[in-house]
This record gives C-alpha cells, sequence and structure tokens, in this order.
C-alpha cells in the first residue's frame, strides 16, 4: 500500500526495490561492521600480540616480531600434549552427547505423545539456564570419594571415576547436551513419517531403518550440535578445574598465562582458533551450518 | 634463621645502592642487586575528598555489608568521608596486575607475588607514611619486605599474612606429620591421597623442602633459583604429581576434598582449616613453609589520591584491620587488632598473628625475578614467566 | 507408520528415563544444598536449615548483580536482535559472493571457545581503544555478549525464513506496498516468532555467561555468574550459591515454557 504521507520515504522504497544490491548492503552493513569492527579485529590483534614478547619481569608486552612463542609451544611437549588432550576431550563429549542424543530424540518424537513431547522438549532445555558453575560444583560433589555417585554404585561393589579425566568429560558432557539434543530431536520430528513407513514396509528393521534412514537425515543436526559441543570443550577450563584433579586443558594454560605473558596465551589461543577453524572447515560442505 | 632476619638491611642498602648508581635500566648488572625503579613521587599531602575510590581487592577485604550482614566496614567510612568505595573483586594475582595496568584504580590488596611486579612496572606510587598515622602499630615482621620495600621506600601498608599449612584429616592420619616428606616422597602413606596447591608459586614450596634435605643444591631462598635448582624442584614436582589426588586453586575444592575423603592431607589455609573443623587438624613442618602476605599499594597515578589514603589509614586501624583479618581468615598486621576482646585474642592466637618465631619460619610469595634475591650475582635466577612454563610441564 | 516393537519402546523410554534422571540428579543435589547448614555444599547433608534462604533473601549484593545480569542480557539481546534478524534477511533472500563467508563470521562468535573471544575483546579494550581514550566501560561487557549472542537469533529467524514462502513478499511488492510495509505486514509477522525465540536463547546465553564475562567486566560490575565465581573463591558463605540456583532454576520455567511454546507455533505453521 502507498504511504503518500511519507514521499522520502517512498522514494527510498521504490529505488531500494528497483536495486536488490543496494537492499543487500543495506542489510548486511550493519551486522557486518559489528563483526568486522568488534570480533574480527581483536582476533587479528591477537594474532598479532602472538609475535610479541613480554617483560620477564614486569609483564609488560613488549610489541616487535618473534615466531618465539609458536617455536615455543611447537617444541614443549607438555604443551602438545595438552593441546592433543583437550582435543580428545572434545571429540569424545561429542561423541557422547551424540550417543544420548540419539534415543532420547527418537523416544521423544516417534514413541512419546504430544503432551509428553512437549514436556520433555522443555525439561531437556530448562538445565541449560540453571547457570553453569552451579552444575559445575554440583558434579564435583557428586564425584567425591563419599559422594552421591560411589553412594549409589557401592551396594553393587562398584565406584565410581572419582576427579580425573572420566569426571571431565563426563561433567562436559552434561554441560553441553542440551546443546545437542535439541537440534536432534528437531531434526527428527522433521523426518517425514512416510519415509519411515516406506523403508520398514519394504522390510527393514528397525536398527536398519535408523541406521540407513535416520542417522544420515540427522547428520546435518549432529553437526550443527557438535560444534557447539565441541568448541565449548575445547575452550572449557573452570569444569575441569572443579572436577579434574591433575587434568590440564588447553583453557588452563591459556588462563594461567592470560595476564602474565599475554602473547604466549595469544599464541596458545591459536591452538583452538585452528582445532575449531579445521573442524568448521570439514562439515562446511555438508551444509551443516545452515542448521546450527 | 631466616634470611630476611639477618640480610633484610643489607639487601635494602644494596636496593638503595643500586638506585642511585645507575639507570640503564636493564637490570642483573654484576655489581650487585639492583632493580630499576621508575621514579614515582609519594602524594603530598592530604586534600579534599574526591567523593569516591576504586579499589582491587581480595574477596572479603572490602565488605560493605551487602554480602553479609555482619562484615561491613565501608558503610562508616562512606559516611565519614564522602568517599564511595567502588570494589572489584581480584581472583589472582595476575589479574589484579593487570587490572592496576589499566588506570581504572586507586588501590590494589597486592599479594607478594603481585607486588615488586607493579613497583617494577611503575604502577605503583611509594607511600607518604605521614599519611596513614596507623602505621607505626603494624608488626615488625610485615614491615620492611623485600616485595613491597624497595630503596627504602614502603610501597605497601600491611594488611595482613598467613602461612601454608600442612592440613591432615586425624582419622585417616594418626600420627601427626611433622615434615612436608608426607606430601613429596614416593614412600608416603598417604600416596594418592595427596592435594596439591595449583600455582607456580607451588614451585617454592618443592623448593623449601629441598633446601632442607637436598642442602647440596645451594638454595637460600626458594624464590631465588638458578635453572639447575629449578629443574630438581620441577623434577620434585612430576615425581610428586604421580600421589597427589587434586591440585586446589579456589579454597571451597579444598575443603570439599578433605570433606568427600578424596585427599587425606596437603597444603593449606588456617582458614581452610577453621571451616573444616572437628576432625581436621594443621601444622607448620619442620622444614617451615611458604605463606602470603597482603598490602595495600596506591596507583602511581590515582585519580581519587585522597579517597585512597583515607581508606590506607581508615583500614589500618585496630578494629578494622581486626574486621578484615578476622572475615578473611588471615594474621592481621596492625598488632593492636589483636587486643581489645577476646574474639580478636582468639583470633591471633589461632593465627599466630604476633609470634614472629612462627613467622621467621615461613617464606612470603614473592615474584621470582632474573636477578637472584638472594644476593647471588654469578648466575642468572628464574623469573615467574619460566616458573609458569615450567609449571605446565609439572601437570603435563 | 513407523512401527516400532514393543521391547524397542520400552528400552527408548528406559534410556530417555535414565538420560532425564542424569540430568536432574545433580541439579537435585543443588537444590537440596540450599537447605544445607554447612557452609560448603557437601553429601551426605547432616543438618538442615533455612539460614542460608534468609541470608539471600537479605543480600543487596545478590540483588545487585542479578540486576546486572538483566541488564547486559537485555542490552546483548537488542543488539542481537537487530543484528541477526538483518544478517538472516540477507543470507537468506540474497545470494551474494562470499555468502558462506558471511555465514562463518556470523557463527564464529559461538564456535571458538569462551576464552578465545574474552582474551581477544580485552586485549582490543585494553590495547587498542584505552590509549586513544575510549573506556570502554559497561559497554565493554555488553557488546562481548551481543557478539556470541546474535548467532541465536540469526539461526532461528534464517531458518523460519527458509520455511517461509518468499511469494508472499513478491505479492505484497506486487500489489504497490513498500519495502517497509511489506516488511512490516508480510514478513515480520512471518518471523516473528522466531525472532522471539531466538532473543530468549540469546538472554539465557548472556545471562549464564561467564568466561567472556571474566575478561571484558569493568571495575565494580560483578554479573551473577561472576558474584558466584567470586564467593566459590573465599566462600563464607559459598551455600548461598545453591539458594540463587534453586530461585534461577524454578523461574527459568517460565522463559523455557515460553519458547517452547514459541517453537511449537513456529513448527506448526
Amino acid at each position: 500500500m502507498h504511504d503518500m504521507r511519507r514521499p522520502t520515504a517512498h522514494r527510498l522504497s521504490t529505488a531500494l526495490h528497483a536495486r536488490p544490491r543496494l537492499r543487500l548492503y543495506g542489510l548486511l552493513s550493519l551486522p557486518l561492521l559489528w563483526m568486522f569492527g568488534v570480533y574480527l579485529v581483536s582476533l587479528a590483534m591477537l594474532l598479532v600480540t602472538a609475535f610479541w614478547t613480554t617483560d620477564p619481569f614486569t609483564s609488560k608486552v613488549i610489541p616487535g616480531f618473534t615466531t618465539r612463542n609458536f617455536e615455543n609451544i611447537l617444541t614443549t611437549s607438555s604443551y602438545l600434549n595438552t593441546a592433543g588432550r583437550t582435543v580428545g576431550i572434545a571429540f569424545l563429549v561429542t561423541l557422547l552427547c551424540a550417543v544420548f542424543a540419539l534415543p532420547l530424540g527418537i523416544f521423544m518424537a516417534k514413541v512419546a505423545s504430544a503432551r509428553w513431547r512437549n514436556f520433555l522438549a522443555m525439561a531437556i532445555t530448562l538445565p541449560l539456564w540453571a547457570g553453569y558453575l552451579v552444575k559445575v560444583f554440583a558434579m564435583r560433589i557428586s564425584f567425591g570419594e563419599n559422594g552421591p555417585v560411589n553412594w549409589l554404585l557401592d551396594p553393587f561393589g562398584l565406584s565410581g571415576p572419582g576427579y580425573g579425566l572420566p569426571a571431565v568429560v563426563l561433567t562436559l558432557t552434561y554441560l553441553w547436551f542440551p546443546f545437542m539434543a535439541l537440534p536432534v530431536y528437531t531434526a527428527i520430528r522433521q523426518i517425514p513419517p512416510n519415509l519411515f513407513d516406506a523403508a520398514s514396509d519394504l522390510g527393514a528393521g528397525t536398527w536398519r531403518v535408523i541406521r540407513t534412514v535416520v542417522l544420515p537425515l540427522l547428520m546435518p543436526a549432529m553437526i550443527a550440535g557438535s560444534v557447539f559441543t565441541f568448541s565449548l570443550s575445547m575452550g572449557d577450563f573452570i569444569g575441569t578445574q572443579f572436577v579434574g584433579a591433575k587434568v590440564q586443558m588447553l583453557g588452563t594454560v591459556i588462563n594461567q598465562n592470560v595476564n602474565l605473558n599475554p602473547p604466549l596465551a595469544a599464541a596458545l589461543s591459536v591452538i583452538p582458533i585452528v582445532a575449531v577453524g579445521l573442524y568448521l572447515f570439514a562439515v562446511r560442505r555438508t551444509g551443516a551450518l545452515k542448521e546450527l | 634463621m631466616h634470611w630476611r632476619a639477618t640480610s633484610a638491611a643489607g639487601v635494602a642498602a644494596a636496593l638503595m645502592l643500586a638506585a642511585c648508581g645507575g639507570d640503564d635500566g636493564n637490570g642483573g648488572d654484576a655489581n650487585g642487586f639492583m632493580l630499576d625503579v621508575p621514579d614515582i613521587p609519594a602524594h603530598g599531602e592530604l586534600g579534599e575528598a574526591e567523593g569516591e575510590v576504586n579499589i582491587i581487592a581480595w574477596p572479603g577485604f572490602v565488605e560493605d555489608g551487602s554480602n553479609n550482614p555482619d562484615a561491613d566496614w565501608v558503610s562508616e567510612f562512606t559516611a565519614n568521608t564522602g568517599c564511595v568505595v567502588n570494589r572489584r573483586i581480584g581472583e589472582t594475582s595476575d589479574q589484579m596486575v593487570t587490572l592496576m595496568r589499566s588506570g581504572d584504580y586507586d588501590l590494589v590488596s597486592a599479594s607478594g607475588d603481585a607486588s615488586l611486579r607493579l613497583i617494577a612496572g611503575g604502577d605503583v606510587a611509594p607511600i607518604n607514611l605521614d599519611l596513614v598515622p596507623h602505621f607505626g602499630d603494624l608488626v615488625d615482621g610485615m614491615k620492611g619486605q623485600i616485595y613491597d620495600h624497595v630503596n627504602g621506600e614502603a610501597y605497601g601498608v600491611p594488611i595482613g599474612r598467613g602461612a601454608n599449612i600442612l592440613q591432615f584429616n586425624s582419622d585417616a592420619v594418626e600420627t601427626p606429620p611433622n615434615s612436608w616428606n608426607v606430601v613429596w616422597e614416593p614412600d608416603s602413606p598417604y600416596a594418592g591421597d595427596i592435594i596439591a596447591y595449583d600455582s607456580p608459586i607451588y614451585i617454592a614450596d618443592a623448593a623449601v623442602y629441598l633446601m632442607h634435605h637436598e642442602p647440596d643444591l645451594g638454595i637460600t631462598n626458594p624464590y631465588a633459583l638458578d635453572s639447575d635448582q629449578l629443574d630438581a624442584a620441577v623434577e620434585l614436582l612430576k615425581q610428586q604429581n604421580s600421589l597427589v589426588s587434586e591440585y586446589w586453586a579456589l579454597y571451597t575444592n579444598n575443603v570439599s576434598s578433605f570433606q568427600s575423603g578424596t585427599s587425606v592431607v596437603g597444603t593449606s589455609w588456617q582458614v581452610i582449616l577453621n571451616v573444616l573443623g572437628d576432625g581436621y587438624d594443621g601444622v607448620l613442618p619442620v622444614e617451615g613453609s611458604t605463606g602470603w602476605s597482603d598490602t595495600w599499594m596506591i596507583a602511581a597515578e590515582p585519580k581519587n589520591p585522597n579517597c585512597a589514603y583515607m581508606w590506607l589509614d581508615w583500614s589500618t586501624q585496630p578494629e578494622i584491620n581486626a574486621a578484615i583479618s578476622q572475615n578473611f581468615g588471615m594474621a592481621p598486621a596492625n598488632a593492636l587488632a589483636c587486643e581489645g576482646s577476646e574474639e580478636n585474642e582468639a583470633h591471633c592466637e589461632i593465627y599466630h598473628a604476633t609470634d614472629e618465631d612462627y613467622y621467621a619460619n615461613v617464606w612470603f610469595w614473592t615474584t621470582p625475578i632474573e636477578q637472584c634475591i638472594d644476593g647471588r650475582t654469578d648466575v642468572r635466577c628464574t623469573s615467574y614467566q619460566e616458573w609458569t612454563e615450567a609449571w605446565a610441564s609439572v601437570k603435563g | 507408520m513407523f512401527h516400532l516393537s514393543r521391547t524397542t519402546k520400552w528400552a527408548l523410554g528406559l534410556v530417555a528415563a535414565a538420560i532425564l534422571t542424569l540430568m536432574y540428579a545433580p541439579l537435585l543435589l543443588v537444590m537440596a544444598n540450599s537447605f544445607n547448614d554447612a557452609q560448603i555444599s557437601s553429601w551426605p547433608i547432616e543438618s538442615f536449615s533455612l539460614r542460608w534462604w534468609e541470608r539471600a533473601i537479605e543480600s543487596q549484593a545478590i540483588l545487585d548483580a542479578l540486576w546486572v545480569s538483566v541488564l547486559t542480557a537485555l542490552g546483548a539481546t537488542a543488539i542481537a536482535l537487530v543484528l541477526g534478524s538483518l544478517a538472516a534477511l540477507a543470507l537468506q533472500r540474497y545470494s551474494f559472493f562470499g555468502k558462506n563467508a558471511v555465514n562463518l563470521l556470523i557463527i564464529l562468535p559461538i564456535a571458538l571457545p569462551g576464552i578465545v573471544t574474552g582474551v581477544a575483546l580485552n586485549n582490543t579494550y585494553k590495547n587498542i581503544l584505552e590509549p586513544i581514550g575510549i573506556h570502554v566501560g559497561f559497554f565493554g561487557l555488553i557488546v562481548g555478549h551481543a557478539t556470541f549472542c546474535v548467532v541465536m537469533v540469526f539461526n532461528n529467524v534464517q531458518a523460519r525464513l527458509g520455511r517461509m514462502n518468499p511469494r508472499l513478499e513478491e505479492a505484497s511488492n506486487d500489489m504497490g506496498a513498500g519495502l517497509w510495509t511489506t516488511f512490516r505486514r508480510v514478513t515480520f509477522p512471518g518471523f516473528r516468532t522466531a525472532f522471539a525465540a531466538g532473543g530468549l536463547l540469546a538472554f539465557a546465553l548472556s545471562f549464564d555467561e561467564i568466561v567472556v564475562s571474566i575478561f571484558t567486566a569493568p571495575p565494580g560490575v560483578e554479573t551473577l555468574p561472576l558474584w558466584m565465581l567470586n564467593n566459590m573463591a573465599r566462600p563464607n558463605q559459598q551455600s548461598l550459591l545453591n539458594v540463587v540456583a534453586t530461585v534461577i532454576i524454578i523461574v527459568s520455567m517460565v522463559p523455557v515454557y515460553l519458547s517452547q511454546r514459541l517453537s511449537r507455533d513456529v513448527s506448526a505453521n
């Protein structure tokens, strides 16, 4: 409808309508300005800092150019081990989240009644709001030597993993699980029911249907969820502080150096950037990023 | 005997000489101990209150009753002086140093591992002691330490101190240990149940142990380690790593580690032991220990110098110093904070506040720097950065 | 109909029940500990009391921190709503060179670990902006949060736009409606629910964020998670955290319910 009261606005509108490019630039300019101006510039500066040095006494940063920080990381086995361990943890957490999300998602989408389904969808979202630190500390109490986990397992003659690597993996899985469960559930709901029917009409068994029909269709959702579980695990340092006992993660080392030796912290930050970058690059071709 | 008691004067003299002697700023001069400290004047005299003061503090040092109605020594200060207190909690010494450099803060409650860095970085100014009349009441053991007292000038007003003690579960540890060997030696009966501190500064704890048990290494100050000595300490820490149940940095985690039975012995603070209560005990072992001591430091260019000085004196007076130290759980710096009430006396008794013999065995955290602060000039000592890298290798 | 055998259904049900139990047991532990008399959460709970609830009700610090968290989350969400929707419209309605790169750029702040984002922003504020006299202050915290919240709105809106029929907009234009009118009357009502659901998610993400906050919060500004962390470090009263968490868990049922309703509308359309 023409809005005659605002001729300028109208003229602008017509001009924009005639020029889709202009419209596109109009839409994109603000988000891009923000992402470039705020984020990419900061990241770039961080990368530049990685080539600087620090005065060993005052911990003041001295601009310059040296690859010493990177050489240091690449030649120190503890940094390499820590990086490898962190990537391993991130993969394991992602895998566990996916393994748990699949049956839960199928149950919610294909077994539960509509009422239950909505209730369950809320139930898996709620813990996201409950406060990261509080959940981490709850996990710490759970895994303690005399904690609830051992208390429950004791009658069966078992004992829990205690603090350490398994506790870190389980805690991170617990923390990030909703990020995987929600997209997987949504994706299972969107699979047309007749696809299942067709497959089972052709005589395929339940597990075969899941493996050959459901899983491939779920890949994009799983990958989308995995971007969260993987990268959130890559950067965590608080969880491991509470349940890790002796486990050192990349975040721990970065955090230890962030004030004391910012260039080394910056150089160490390149590791998760590269790891996540490679991961994103690998999954981009699946088109999953659009599902995020 | 502790080096501080015997040679503090000597070091102070050397510092003074160095400061007068040269300004070439590279440190490590072969002729002696030398700290190139930027020349920053102390505040002249007290003027009008600016209306606010910005403080970075450890949790529990600056309380206005909002967290705990029983802990409030800010409201009265604001009412008396008109200075509103803006507090930022510092989580680590490193973070405090960084925050101080932002220029947003007037005061910081710096621990010994931060103070030398702040002084050398030109981030803090010397203190005009004339403006802090209560300074005179402070216990001797806390005045004139190397980490806050350079070139004959005071840079810090002491707040309190504490020792890193050996804490144990009395049920699990039947004979109270009197040596740190239960946390370091592979044949420790508590292997697998030992808690250790999670910070590069913990290397000094290994050095204290080596000082007594490996005299051949020649360690005379746990914060002055040459690279061979650092390697030996790191070796010991790596050996300990397989005995450790977990490392703690947050006080909560120490408490829950002992309460849940995950750890039965290890390094801790008196205040943690108090929270644990019955069934747990602690000692200062024969080797002595490390410890920490905190001081107020004032920014080199404070925006609110008058309010800052008002806070310095306010917080140093006996009642307030007593309140801070009791709230935080440490020995107060002001000797008079140990008098006046049974509560004050009992608190000082627990924390050995005026017991200089106790603290003579305690090596307060000091930033390790390349110059050896034990006076050696023929070697280069290792800096805190090297300690941090070494620490990453201990935890692997 | 897809036939899951009875056994399979039961097995799935059991697994789902087990997962939910595991998800909620720690939360119940937290809630129970809010009635623990001890200063620090423990197991088993030896004596119960209401003293931490009483303390929490009196605590000004908690209210202050809550207020800061709400302000930050509101600010970040507002920015994220604008930027996220604009970007979603651009990417969903146009094809252009570098589209994938733009997509990646928007995802990046959430994909890269928070510690990287936090350290990078901290570095910019301290080493670039402050030397030229720009003190970002509280706004720096909001900017940090907004940056990783954009993706939440972007995803929701983009997905919704993808399912909308673009012909509707074309028809509106053909009938002579201006761009703005079309947007107001056709496009926006179409993705309104996704817009709100994305906003809620962004709010939740910001409200619970801690790592970026550690590195970008200015003097004296304490969000609720930062307040919690500080009380972990010197917990004369760590048990207060459990009270706060219990309240948050209960109160957050409202936005969770709302966002659930909103996304249900979306899938129903």
